[in-house]
């Protein structure tokens, strides 16, 4: 699985979605993802690839990372990680 | 029905270790949160917070008490002696007295540092007395021994709200005529590493400050200590010359019963509504809300909302002095009760602090960033919890 794929099936599973139901284009509020739904989905991720996202809900502008969209996670993901890499 | 008075009153917070200096700090504007020092911070996103400096606990206390209580156990029974001072309570026999106190954490501090030991450090053994040094009622328990108090004792633990849960409990078992007084308030002491790393998963936090009703706000930030409170019948009160602080004349909670962490307008709303019905007053008698303002950006949009549903074309003064001296958790309600006596007895309404920019959503008097000369003689304390529940507070001019 790549890590587009991980990122999606991780995001699904918050949504309580089949891994097919949730396309790059889907946005997290079309998704059913509250707020507190949104941190838990963060947080597994953190975990599943070793990174943090400081990501505010209070302002989730702050964090300088787009949450609202699938698209939006995974390139901050695949920014993150490559970070991590360097 | 009897009523109910408040005779005696005691703190340590972020701003001081005692009323008279934190009264003087909320008139000042002061700001009591600052860089933490704990133990592992390099480990923390998070490193303000409101922590109580300069902590002697052995300049109040004896050593045996000292090895048996927690932090926030010794926050209690140093409020709890200031109150009892101030106060002049004759406890007697003492099974008409209780003592009812807030806290959501207990003895955190107990807790992370066995935990610590055993786990980080691989040793084999705890204090002896670390279970009771960490149970919730602890703090009650150690005011009850040093005051003689034989009644009913307990904490209530409702997280945010805790302090307003307890002290509205003190409120209503005098007026009953349950009971004579009631050492009443709350304490918390989760400035810990364990304490701090539970918040930050929420992602609710600021690192930088608290911003109450600002535009610019970005979360909470915790304060630790305590305040406590002599609820007395008023008659005894009386009878026996003590100087009156305040009445209480007004309480009411109610559950949201919608989501874990999101707070709502009509919970919040229906606590005020409660609280106002119950002292028997109009919307428009009120002068003064202490708000429960803790910087996030939903907490103080739904706390808005509510008061403009409640208090419609005449809306008081609201100020959060959250950004003073933090957000204490379970001992919030009663610091900030502290606020709502000063603005009752010296007419000075305590502002809310670290305010830049207006918002919107937040279209209330904020009493920003100074203190306000005003006539007040009906103030309200709101406390909305994690759990989504309200208790609030109705407090009129003695």
């Amino acid at each position: 699985m790549d890590l587009q794929q991980r990122v999606i099936a991780i995001i699904a599973e918050q949504a309580v979605l089949e891994v097919s139901d949730v396309t790059l284009d889907s946005t997290i509020e079309s998704l059913g993802i509250d707020s507190l739904g949104l941190v838990e989905a963060i947080f597994a991720i953190e975990e599943a690839f070793d990174i943090s996202i400081p990501f505010n809900a209070n302002d989730p502008a702050q964090s300088g990372f787009d949450m609202t969209s699938v698209a939006a996670i995974v390139d901050a993901v695949q920014g993150l990680v490559a970070q991590r890499a360097a | 029905m009897r009523r109910v008075v408040i005779t005696g009153a005691g703190t340590v917070n972020a701003l001081a270790h005692d009323v008279p200096g934190t009264w003087a700090a909320m008139r000042a504007g002061r700001c009591g949160i600052g860089p933490l020092d704990i133990a592992d911070l390099d480990r923390l996103s998070v490193r303000i917070g409101g922590q109580v400096t300069g902590w002697d606990a052995a300049a109040h206390l004896d050593r045996a008490t000292i090895t048996a209580a927690d932090r926030f156990a010794q926050f209690a029974l140093v409020a709890a002696g200031q109150a009892m001072m101030q106060s002049g309570l004759v406890v007697g026999e003492g099974a008409d007295c209780g003592v009812i106190l807030g806290t959501a954490g207990g003895g955190l501090q107990t807790s992370d540092d066995s935990y610590r030991a055993v786990y980080a450090e691989g040793k084999s053994r705890v204090h002896p007395l670390t279970v009771p040094r960490l149970m919730g009622n602890a703090g009650a328990s150690h005011v009850s021994m040093a005051h003689g108090i034989r009644g009913p004792v307990f904490t209530v633990s409702t997280a945010c709200a805790s302090s307003n849960h307890a002290m509205g409990l003190a409120f209503q078992m005098i007026r009953a005529g349950a009971l004579r007084a009631v050492l009443t308030g709350g304490s918390e002491a989760m400035l810990c590493f364990g304490g701090i790393k539970a918040w930050e998963g929420l992602r609710v936090m600021s690192s930088r400050a608290c911003r109450p009703f600002s535009r610019t706000r970005d979360g909470m930030v915790q304060g630790e200590g305590a305040a406590v409170f002599v609820f007395e019948d008023r008659d005894a009160a009386l009878a026996r010359g003590a100087e009156i602080l305040a009445e209480v004349v007004g309480f009411a909670m109610t559950s949201d019963a919608t989501d874990l962490v999101a707070p709502s307008v009509d919970g919040a709303a229906r606590a005020m509504t409660g609280a106002l019905a119950d002292a028997g007053l109009a919307p428009g008698a009120v002068d003064y809300i202490n708000a429960h303002g803790t910087g996030t950006a939903a907490n103080d949009r739904t706390e808005t909302a509510a008061i403009l549903q409640v208090f419609g074309p005449r809306i008081p003064p609201v100020s959060s002095t959250k950004a003073m001296h933090g957000h204490l958790i379970g001992g919030t309600g009663a610091v900030e009760l502290l606020a709502c006596l000063m603005a009752l007895r010296d007419g000075v309404i305590a502002p809310t602090i670290g305010f830049e920019e207006a918002d919107p959503d937040c279209a209330l008097d904020v009493v920003p960033n100074v203190a306000r000369q005003a006539d007040v003689e009906v103030a309200l304390s709101n406390a909305f919890a994690f759990g989504g529940l309200n208790a609030v507070l109705a407090l009129r001019r003695a």
